[in-house]
């Protein structure tokens, strides 16, 4: 990684570089050495911890024994973004922070073994799962991310013709868009999109549904549909100097530097994200490595509050990103071009009275106002709501949260199913990949058991 | 520091660390390195009329990631004219007069064959002779080796032939490749054994290639029966020794052989009636130096249990090894877990579950944590909970105390046969 090249403009070469995976995977000697550490629980308590119960101890058994094939089809079979996942899951708060192991030695690196596993799978160019013998019944998913293409592909191992309105050009959701490439490279999700298409599932892409395809035609042409819609953009911090230049959205500026080189020009400046989630942080740590000279998080709360994880925080630090606590923005300040030139904060302290999500409340210190001098300032407080869909469907939802039964995913409305961050509410944590798989994979179920008559959704029973 | 010394049925050895017959001490350069690197003796590559080796030769077996839990050979005996290796070893045992040489020797089954060659190598000086009756492969095709080895009276004839022109200590080699070691035992000291050696290797094909399909090792898409020894083989080995430790008809000296790899594995080969040990495979998979480390680890051990010499050791355990009908049935341990020590493995619960009594319940606490419990009324003691548990003091077996007087299966028959007039000794194993 080169944060402070002499260079002046951001070449092709340094991109490539900077935006490659930045951890390594395992060799095949530490695979075979950290495998063969792995007790092999009984009950295990990784397999709890993870929302897709993928069977742990048993995929790493098999690569322990030569058989990464085996391995590869336990993951993808509970998780159908189980690539990806093994890259962007918290794991030391899932499968690798359940591990026995932790306090006693040190727990399993089950993230890398299973980034292993299926990195092979990746380059064999196996087809891992067969469709299903066809049952007629059709299900229109509406967004092709983790929770969309966890449906679709448990519905067509179950012979449902599904077919997945994907508004981008590319599906995959966050994970082919919005996660930074030195952590999640692009093809990695691509390929997960690849063995959904293999079952026999379409992916219609650049189709955005209530325009390019309306409610009534699809609630007609099809026996369910699987709302897995995601979230949209960052939304408007409603403060002055948005509309300069050299303002971002942060999910946008990841998702810029997803699909080539990134015709925007961080080269040299000084940026500030405002917000201190794991998109935040994604923001940032890509901003240095688009050659920023100097990237802050402005965060109006402290490090005990931030939702970032632990290990991006951490990430950050190294990356030579630095955080102003208890900081609030009250201004974008341009010059006379119309491009940013100071951010204006105010110091902020902790009130000590818990505001409605628990948390302490910041208040502004008096008078502690200052500019901060910036080139860019990225924005990365949360995501919009679907709320123009979500209204269009005639959902029941909370704030642009449609509401579902927890159990089946099933909305207000019986012919439709949601799974995924449109149904994550706010003060749950951080919406996971991992969890907007699981759900989809339920929202299968569901459909299944309501189709077939069946008492029990079997499919994806572990292996 | 205790004294390492030993004596070994009158060969005197700086300490109890032989380099077995075997790769590691085919020249003279590479026992003078051993010696130099603290091996107290060591058993020369069995001399003979020279052979021809195989390519490829070795092989090993690999275990959870470990290499060379086993190792398996195809190798013979020495494949360097005898003149070259008496000259080495007269070099070699005037540079280390205090380390111990033995010669090992292995020729056709003919008394003047016999005679020939223990004058020639007694005549350049060593401190014993060990007969190889124990290579398991091309040799036994040629009647050496294992070949006799597996015929008592070949052993004991072979032996005598010995005995009458050896003027140093004869060590008789033993081969496992037989059903009652013991039997084999008995017969090389009715011939005139001095001591015995055990275990040379076991018959083993280390693993079959499932790609190719060739066995492994394979010369040139062929392969043959080989002799496993290394790690994998010690429990084996052990046993022989202490059988034939507790043998009153074998009753000479024994040099104990097969997997031993640390300093732990000295002690309890010792305790189980070695006087002295050998090694290969270890010396094979990390070189000599490793024995600066077993000599380590044995001095600090024998200081620890404030033994003044490692002959202390010497058959300490062989009276706690005897019968299985003699062992008290009333005796009862059972399973205890520490839960503040244990690790929620699970590994006790499935293992007793599906392998033993179905005795360990996955329960839950007043707090709401995740426990493990023995249910001690119907543990029957069998261990395997704590031999699959990873967690250091999180099992204990416990010996219940007041439970009814001993009393073994032979007891125990003794006093039926009072009451209906048949009774057998059991050697149940």
């Amino acid at each position: 990684m080169e944060q402070s090249s002499p260079l002046t403009t951001f070449t092709p070469e340094l991109f490539m570089r900077n935006f490659a995976e930045a951890e390594p995977g395992l060799t095949r000697k530490g695979a075979i050495e950290e495998s063969n550490r792995c007790l092999y629980c009984y009950d295990a308590p990784c397999i709890q911890a993870c929302p897709t119960s993928i069977n742990i101890p048993s995929f790493i058994k098999r690569i322990a024994t030569d058989n990464l094939r085996g391995a590869a089809q336990t993951i993808m079979d509970a998780n159908p973004v189980g690539a990806s996942c093994a890259r962007v899951c918290p794991t030391e708060e899932l499968c690798e922070g359940a591990c026995v192991l932790n306090g006693t030695s040190a727990p399993i690196e089950i993230g890398l073994l299973q980034r292993y596993a299926t990195d092979w799978a990746i380059r064999s160019g196996l087809q891992l799962f067969q469709a299903g013998e066809s049952n007629g019944k059709k299900v229109a998913v509406i967004g092709g991310g983790p929770a969309g293409l966890s449906a679709a592909r448990e519905l067509a191992r179950e012979g449902f013709q599904v077919v997945i309105y994907e508004a981008k050009p590319l599906a995959g959701g966050l994970d082919t868009h919005g996660i930074v490439s030195f952590r999640l490279p692009q093809d990695i999700s691509l390929w997960e999109v690849e063995q959904v298409e293999r079952l026999g599932v379409e992916i219609r892409t650049g189709m955005k549904v209530g325009l390019d395809i309306s409610i009534e035609e699809l609630k007609a042409g099809y026996d369910a549909i699987v709302l897995a819609a995601g979230m949209g953009y960052v939304p408007p911090l409603g403060i002055e100097g948005e509309k300069l230049s050299g303002v971002y959205d942060a999910i946008e500026l990841v998702e810029t530097t997803k699909t080539g080189i990134p015709t925007l020009e961080l080269m040299g400046q000084r940026v500030a994200v405002i917000g201190a989630g794991n998109t935040a942080i994604d923001a940032a740590t890509c901003s240095v490595r688009l050659g920023a000279a100097n990237v802050k998080m402005i965060y109006r709360r402290t490090r005990g509050e931030m939702t970032a994880y632990d290990f991006e925080y951490e990430f950050a630090k190294q990356e030579g990103v630095e955080f102003n606590w208890l900081t609030l923005p009250k201004r974008i300040v341009g010059d006379e071009l119309g491009n940013v030139a100071a951010l204006e904060c105010v110091r902020m302290e902790l009130s000590g009275e818990a505001g409605p999500d628990g948390r302490p409340s910041p208040v502004p210190v008096a008078g502690s106002e200052f500019l901060l001098p910036v080139d860019a300032v990225v924005v990365a407080i949360g995501q919009k709501r679907r709320m123009d869909l979500i209204e269009a469907l005639g959902l029941k939802h909370k704030r642009g949260v449609v509401e579902i039964d927890p159990a089946t995913g099933r909305t207000s409305d019986p012919q439709i199913y949601a799974a995924g961050d449109i149904v994550f509410g706010a003060g749950t944590g951080e919406a996971m990949v991992v969890s907007a798989a699981q759900q989809g994979k339920d929202a299968a179920y569901a459909i299944v058991k309501q189709w077939s008559g069946r008492q029990d959704g079997i499919v994806g029973s572990a292996v | 520091m205790a004294d390492l010394s030993i004596d070994f049925a009158g060969i005197k050895s700086p300490n109890p660390f032989w380099l077995a017959s075997a790769p590691p001490t085919n020249t003279g350069y590479q026992v003078q390195r051993a010696f130099e690197a603290g091996w107290g003796g060591a058993v020369w590559k069995t001399l003979g009329e020279p052979v021809i080796n195989t390519s490829a030769r070795f092989a090993a077996v690999h275990f959870g990631g470990q290499r060379v839990a086993g190792f398996n050979n195809i190798e013979l005996i020495t494949d360097r004219p005898l003149e070259v290796n008496l000259k080495e070893i007269y070099e070699t045992k005037r540079r280390f007069p205090d380390h111990t040489i033995i010669a090992s020797l292995m020729v056709e089954p003919k008394r003047e064959k016999w005679h020939e060659i223990v004058k020639r190598v007694e005549a350049i000086g060593v401190d014993g002779l060990e007969l190889n009756f124990g290579c398991p492969h091309g040799m036994a095709e040629r009647g050496m080796g294992a070949a006799s080895g597996q015929q008592p009276d070949l052993v004991q004839a072979q032996t005598a032939w010995v005995k009458e022109v050896a003027t140093t200590p004869v060590i008789v080699k033993l081969t496992p490749n037989i059903t009652d070691i013991t039997v084999v035992a008995r017969h090389a000291v009715k011939g005139g054994a001095d001591a015995i050696s055990l275990i040379n290797t076991i018959n083993s094909l280390a693993g079959v290639d499932i790609h190719s399909w060739n066995t492994i090792p394979n010369v040139g898409g062929q392969g043959a029966h080989g002799g496993y020894c290394g790690p994998a083989v010690k429990p084996i080995a052990l046993s022989m020794v202490a059988e034939c430790a507790r043998d009153r008809e074998v009753g000479v000296p024994i040099s104990g052989i097969g997997g031993i790899s640390t300093w732990q594995d000295v002690v309890e080969f010792m305790l189980m009636g070695s006087t002295g040990i050998q090694v290969c495979t270890a010396v094979m998979h990390h070189g000599f130096r490793i024995v600066e480390e077993m000599i380590d680890g044995l001095n600090h051990y024998l200081d620890e249990k404030g033994l003044a010499s490692v002959t202390e050791l010497i058959g300490k355990s062989v009276p706690r090894y005897s019968n299985w009908g003699d062992l008290d049935l009333n005796y009862q341990v059972v399973a205890r877990i520490n839960e503040e020590n244990c690790i929620n493995c699970n590994k006790c619960h499935i293992a007793c579950e599906d392998a033993s009594h179905q005795c360990i319940d996955m329960l839950t606490n007043a707090e709401g944590k995740a426990i493990l419990q023995v249910r001690e009324e119907d543990c029957v003691g069998c261990n395997l909970c704590s031999i699959v548990c990873p967690a250091d003091g999180a099992i204990d077996m416990i010996a219940l105390e007041g439970g009814a007087a001993p009393m073994s299966w032979n007891q125990r028959s003794r006093i039926i046969s009072g009451v209906n007039g048949s009774y057998s000794e059991a050697e149940v194993g």
